[in-house]
Parts: C-alpha cells; structure tokens; sequence
C-alpha cells in the first residue's frame, strides 16, 4: 500500500469548477483502475453535487480522496457548502422532489450512482459524502 | 460560449462539445428557436457525441430544446449519446432523456428525413406564402 493517498481539494465557485470536480475525480477513478462504467457514474454523482452547491449555496468545497485500503479501492468525495441547508431531507432525497427547477432526480439519482452515500444538512452547513468501491 | 448551429437547407444541425453553464443554455436555446423559426427548419439534429457526462441538469436543457423545437412544428433527434452517458442516465432516474436518439449525426439526419417525408410536409414547397 502506498504511504500517501491522493486528496485534492477543489473549490466550488463558478459553472466551471463543475467540470474541474467531475474531471478530477473521474480521473481519480480511471487511475485507481476502476471501469468506464464506474468513471462515468463517479464523475456524473460528483457533477449532481458540485452543481447543487452553486445553485443552492452559492459556493463551496469538493474533497476527493482515495480511501484504498487492503481490502478495496475507495474514492471518498465530501462535497461541503456553507449554504441554507434543505429544509426536508426527506423529500429532497425522495424522485421528483424539487426547489430549483430540476428534474428532481439530482440527490436521489446521485445516491443510485454510487456504492455509499451520506447527507448532513443544517442551516449553515450542508455536507455529502459518496463513496465508490471496488475490492481488489 | 455560443454554440454554432448549422445550415444544410432545411435542417439545422449543433453540436455540444462543452457544459452548458446555465447562461449558455439559455443562450443556446433562444439562438436555436430563433434559427428554427427563421428558416421554418424542416429538422433539427442536436449531436452531443463529445459528452462524456450528462448530469440531470444537461438532460434536462438537452430536453427542453428538443421539446422547444418540436412545439414550433419541427423535428428532432439528439445524436450520439455515449454507452455509459446512457448507463448513467437511466440509473439516475428513467425520464430523464425524453426525445428520439440515434447513434450518429448520420444516422440522425436519416432518421429526420423519413419523418419529414412521410409527414408530407406542405412546408416542402417552394410557394408556401402563395
């Protein structure tokens, strides 16, 4: 096992950074040995939530790490903003549910694209966690 | 970032290479309606081959255009949606892609050209106004 695991910070500002997220991470992916499939699912899960946070927060922080351990490779994206928080989780992670004029499939399609996924959110903080995995 | 739209008689056709920022979507579409109109285009193919992610944001604006289009009479199909743009987008949620697909521009602007022709388009003759 190496010694240093990749971690890039990569802050959310501008529509861009969007692309600078998912293009990270999904090279990430690609250099962990994961399939195009999985690349495709990563970049698209990390583009869902980088956006979100530009449009409900304004701005905000996209961490991908790899998490690799001796068992599996692991990608860990934490996608943080200091934004107002959703109100009901519960319905924002439900299909079809949308204050932003989306489709509604952004949070609850987000969570199908990957292996783990966690939300905290309160007013001031919002934070969501994705994991991609694969055992070796 | 304007998108250039393409000419080839009655049938316009764009390619997206790049994120649409929700300005440049907007731009976008207002650009491609305005053309539509303006030449009553007949078909409208819009190739988005150079996507390698599609997010539920992107689909939704692929979407509206192609709805925009068809609501002022014209035809359309989206070309070139990547295997596992497709994979992605359907695991995200199943109405995410509405309008018609092919694999290619070539095969889209095939696939135009039927439905124009058998639509007996009366737009097809030259003294429309007459």
């Amino acid at each position: 096992m190496p010694e240093l695991l990749v971690s890039e910070r990569i802050p959310v500002r501008i529509a861009t950074d969007i692309v600078i997220a998912r293009r990270a991470a999904r090279e990430l992916c690609e250099r962990l040995g994961f399939g195009k499939a999985d690349q495709t699912r990563l970049a698209t899960a990390v583009s869902e939530l980088a956006r979100n946070v530009i449009q409900y927060a304004g701005e905000g922080v996209c961490l991908i790490e790899d998490r690799s351990d001796g068992v599996s490779r692991r990608i860990r994206v934490v996608v943080e903003d200091q934004g107002p928080g959703i109100a009901d989780l519960g319905r924002a992670l439900t299909d079809g549910f949308s204050t932003g004029g989306g489709l509604g499939a952004g949070l609850p399609g987000t969570r199908r694209l990957v292996d783990e996924f966690q939300i905290e959110s309160a007013p001031g903080r919002t934070c969501v966690t994705i994991v991609m995995a694969k055992p070796f | 970032m304007r998108i250039p739209i393409l000419r080839l008689e009655r049938t316009l056709l764009v390619s997206i290479q790049v994120d649409l920022t929700d300005n440049d979507a907007m731009q976008f579409q207002s650009d491609l309606v305005e053309r539509v109109a303006e030449i009553e285009a007949l078909g409208v193919a819009i190739d988005i081959t150079a996507l390698d992610v599609v997010d539920s944001y992107m689909a939704r604006v692929i979407n509206d255009t192609a709805s925009m289009v068809r609501l002022l009479g014209a035809e359309v199909v989206i070309c070139g949606v990547q295997p596992f743009v497709a994979l992605t987008l359907i695991e995200m949620g199943r109405d995410l892609m509405g309008a018609d697909c092919a694999f290619n521009l070539g095969q889209g602007l095939e696939i135009l050209n039927t439905r124009i022709a058998t639509r007996g388009d009366t737009r097809f003759n030259e003294d429309e106004d007459a």
